[in-house]
């Protein structure tokens, strides 16, 4: 059952009837400022639902409308016209900020086609990472084993150079691993950018499950880093 | 034949930029492509932010018809009555009793007696209690006073700086004091920002500011901030900022004065602790020495104490620089957060602005160069732009942008962003960052909230901001009561929240329930502030007094001018040109001067102006002759002619420019 977010074709400018081409923020021809829109975030940048992105065009695109939609501009302006500027401004640095990020970008697009992604944020725990990734089963018991070892060391004051040479073969070890993953999740992307509903369907799960894995992974290297930094000190 | 009325043109109303600084305040304006700080009526640029509650007159039968005074003549009163006066009130900004532990071992805040956890700050001047932001507001209306005076016009709309870490809390109670000072805030501007602005445009001039990456420290009187900002095509878009809001010049003044304090016990037998005039003394003292360190390799302190003995000590600068070190170093740390946060290492910065009176000191100029890896690379820290004043101008040039009032600022755009990640508190007491720090601003986040309850009506939200994963250890911003949800089930409600932040960092809330579609009624308890009733009442109620106090001012004004020309005046005999004046001039400007002294002490403030043109009038010969003899210490002479100049003709007797001596306040 598809659960993707169908946001409704941004409507006519009001103003000039004139399709929103670029951005669903600003009429691409008689330039008036859109009310504050249930656009997307690949709306607000007039771009295509594409995981692949020219990051350079897109901080241009973003300066531009900035200058056009920012509050300051607004100053002088209706109470009104304040308001639909505060918003679209809101809505523009939101989606600046999700699209011009690798990862943000590709589980936005994928929650927007109606997967479930991303930490649940009530607080109630990073779920769906608390599973080390089912190859690595071995290594991760390992490591975490060794992280134990380190924290109890340096509890009493103790020193290990052999520990903590372990350790930081590890965290290399691990991060190489989180490139493997990066690069699998850029072909994924491609594949999801060119493919057919079908091949679009496989491309996601796979992104699905890669980015859990890889903030499994994230997590483990940060807390590796964390233990190795207190050593350093 | 019945001329016609011109219709009238409407006026351009100003907008002004201000610092209202921990130390000093300023206000500055756009002039054509420049911003320029508007002077007072004592001639100086900085208002020390100091505010003192006077009585205008003792003699006076209606009980304590109390006045404050603001900026050089509050200062007098920090010393001579300290129980009436306070200064670096911006440390007690948007703070509550909880935070402001350490400040009261250090400075001298006289609190009220009832605070409660929570509540915004009540502080005792006399037998006075004033919140944070109304002692804030009286230095703003006095910056507004001064624009006044400089455009011969009203100013009602400004752009005010705040420091760029300074929290929500903070803000509000900013803009609540501009409120109550009768300035519509059109925006809050973060300081180092704002130097950003003065110093890009300063170099788009020279036709340098394209694309590059700049680094701001900000080390002021009680605050440090460092921003990171990618300056491009006149955007100018900050990357990370980090700070400390209870850091600055004050701590080395209250670190140099600790440490005289211990050593006149050791060695005079005598604790100035509880002589409160004493330590302002000292601390004067202490503060001079600290700045003739920044140029001097040493300074001296030579202080009277109670008993009449003296204490005297050399201070070497290397003594001074191990002493403070421990603070300077305090600002390391954000440095660092602030280049992690933005993703570059320290030799990516390329170029790096000094702002703040402190940055002055060359133990700062050799950390900076340290952290951001300077000299290394052939690269010197920028300082053209005064580092007391760069502030201000940043305002002025964003007051331009919003006035659209400027040719040179038509294309200029900040985009700035949020210091703190903004969280609300959950189950367990855990917050849940919903957005993260250094987010570009506006910038807003979406939640969903249900009841517990059968038939709730009620669901409070409590947010907080900071990075901490405890809402113990992060800051209450505010607690939202969203009132009237239509009785349901429990768990059935669907009430989408959204919080915006807008582009002065500050919080705006609404509420919906998506079933009923109904928008839920907010109402909201600000943590160390004040709701907008409260702020209404403080408004009022200085308009109750405005009257009186506009009476009481324009005489003290008065007064102030008559002493400048009269202790000019007293000093004229010793001058060599005294003798070139035949004896009718002399008699002339005796009597002009008794009569002035005489009139100064009543409350007739025309007279008092009318006998302060006079005086000025019968000197302008000999302040000729002065000049002519080029005697150096006639320096007030030497206003004195250039204030004649301007003065013009006899006809415009009626407006007084003051003669201007040196800004700084004398501390003879």
């Amino acid at each position: 059952m598809s659960t993707a977010s169908t946001t409704s074709a941004p409507a006519a400018c009001w103003a000039c009837g004139a399709a929103p081409t670029t951005s669903a923020l600003l009429c691409p021809d008689c330039g008036k400022v859109q009310p504050a829109s249930a656009a997307d975030y690949f709306q607000v940048f007039g771009l295509e639902r594409r995981l692949n992105l020219d990051t350079s065009a897109l901080e241009r695109e973003f300066h531009r409308l900035s200058r056009r939609l920012h509050p300051d501009r607004f100053a002088r302006a209706s109470a009104g016209e304040q308001q639909w500027s505060l918003a679209n401004t809101a809505l523009l640095n939101d989606a600046y900020r999700a699209l011009r990020d690798t990862l943000q970008r590709t589980e936005y697009l994928l929650r927007l086609e109606g997967l479930k992604i991303g930490e649940e944020h009530a607080g109630k725990g990073k779920s769906a990472d608390r599973q080390p990734p089912a190859d690595l089963l071995e290594e991760v018991f390992e490591l975490n084993m060794q992280l134990e070892e380190m924290r109890m060391n340096q509890k009493m004051g103790e020193d290990d150079p052999g520990l903590q040479s372990d350790l930081t073969a590890a965290r290399a070890r691990f991060e190489s691993l989180l490139t493997a993953v990066d690069n699998d999740l850029a072909a994924r992307g491609s594949e999801w950018d060119n493919g057919d509903p079908a091949a679009r369907e496989r491309a996601a799960a796979s992104m699905a499950a890669l980015l859990d894995r890889r903030r499994y992974l994230r997590n483990l290297v940060r807390d590796v880093n964390e233990v190795l930094s207190t050593a350093a000190a | 034949m019945l001329e016609e009325q011109a219709p009238e043109k409407p006026v351009q109303e100003r907008i002004v930029g201000i610092d209202l600084g921990t130390t000093n305040s300023l206000v500055a304006y756009m002039e054509g492509s420049q911003p320029v700080v508007i002077p007072g009526v004592d001639g100086s640029n900085l208002v020390p932010s100091i505010v003192a509650l006077d009585v205008v007159d003792p003699n006076d039968e209606t009980p304590s018809r109390a006045t404050v005074t603001v900026g050089n003549s509050a200062r007098r009163a920090l010393i001579e009555n300290p129980e009436r006066a306070i200064y670096s009130v911006k440390r007690l900004m948007g703070r509550g009793m909880e935070d402001i532990e350490e400040e009261l071992k250090l400075f001298p805040f006289r609190l009220a007696d009832d605070i409660e956890p929570g509540e915004v700050l009540r502080i005792r001047l006399g037998d006075k209690t004033f919140t944070p932001s109304e002692i804030s507001a009286y230095i703003l209306r006095q910056l507004k006073r001064n624009a006044e005076r400089y455009f011969g016009a009203p100013v009602t709309k400004a752009v005010i700086t705040v420091p760029a870490y300074f929290n929500d809390a903070q803000r509000q109670a900013t803009r609540d004091a501009g409120r109550m000072a009768g300035l519509d805030v059109l925006r809050l501007v973060n300081e180092p920002t704002a130097a950003a602005l003065a110093y890009g445009l300063d170099r788009a001039k020279e036709g340098g500011g394209k694309g590059e990456t700049v680094a701001v420290y900000d080390l002021g009187g009680g605050t440090f901030d460092i921003s990171i900002l990618k300056l491009n095509d006149g955007i100018f878009e900050v990357i990370a900022t980090n700070g400390d809001t209870h850091l600055g010049g004050d701590d080395i003044d209250n670190l140099l004065l600790a440490v005289a304090l211990d050593e006149i016990r050791n060695e005079h037998g005598v604790d100035l602790r509880p002589h409160a005039d004493a330590i302002q003394a000292l601390r004067k003292a202490v503060i001079e020495a600290k700045i003739t360190l920044s140029s001097e390799p040493v300074a001296k302190l030579d202080i009277e104490l109670p008993d009449g003995d003296r204490y005297q000590r050399e201070i070497p600068r290397e003594v001074y620089e191990q002493l403070i070190r421990p603070v300077l170093e305090r600002t390391a740390g954000p440095c660092k957060q602030a280049l992690a946060d933005a993703g570059i290492r320290p030799d990516q910065i390329e170029e790096l602005v000094l702002v703040g009176g402190s940055t002055r000191i060359p133990a700062v100029r050799t950390l900076v160069d340290q952290i951001f890896e300077l000299s290394n690379r052939g690269k010197q820290p920028h300082t053209e732009l005064n580092p007391d004043e760069v502030v201000a101008l940043g305002a002025a040039v964003q007051a331009s942008i919003l006035a659209g009032s400027s040719t040179a600022t038509e294309e200029l755009l900040l985009l700035d962003v949020t210091p703190l990640s903004l969280g609300i508190e959950a189950l367990g007491g855990v917050v849940a960052k919903i957005i993260q720090r250094n987010s570009t601003i506006p910038a807003s986040a979406n939640e969903h909230f249900t009841t517990g309850v059968d038939g709730q009506t009620n669901v409070a939200i409590h947010v907080l901001q900071g990075e901490r994963e405890l809402a113990a250890d992060c800051r209450s911003l505010a607690r939202f009561d969203l009132k009237g949800i239509p009785p349901m089930p429990a768990g059935l409600p669907r009430i989408e929240v959204k919080f915006l932040i807008d582009a002065n960092g500050i919080l705006q809330v609404t509420a919906r329930e998506q079933r009923s579609g109904l928008e839920a009624n907010i109402e909201v308890k600000p943590t160390y502030g004040l709701t907008d009733e409260q702020v209404e009442t403080m408004i009022l109620d200085s308009f109750d007094h405005a009257e009186t106090d506009f009476e009481a001012r324009q005489l003290i004004e008065a007064r102030i001018e008559a002493d400048t020309i009269l202790s000019a005046v007293e000093k004229a005999p010793a001058s060599p040109a005294w003798q070139l004046l035949d004896e009718d001039e002399k008699a002339r400007i005796k009597a002009a001067r008794v009569h002035l002294a005489a009139i100064k002490s009543g409350h007739d403030m025309q007279a008092i102006r009318a006998a302060t043109t006079a005086l000025d009038q019968t000197t302008r010969n000999f302040a000729e002759k002065m000049m002519e003899a080029a005697v150096s210490g006639a320096m007030r002479g030497k206003t004195m002619q250039t204030a004649s100049e301007e003065l013009g003709p006899a006809s415009n007797a009626n407006e007084i420019s003051a003669p201007h001596p040196f800004a700084r306040a004398e501390f003879d």
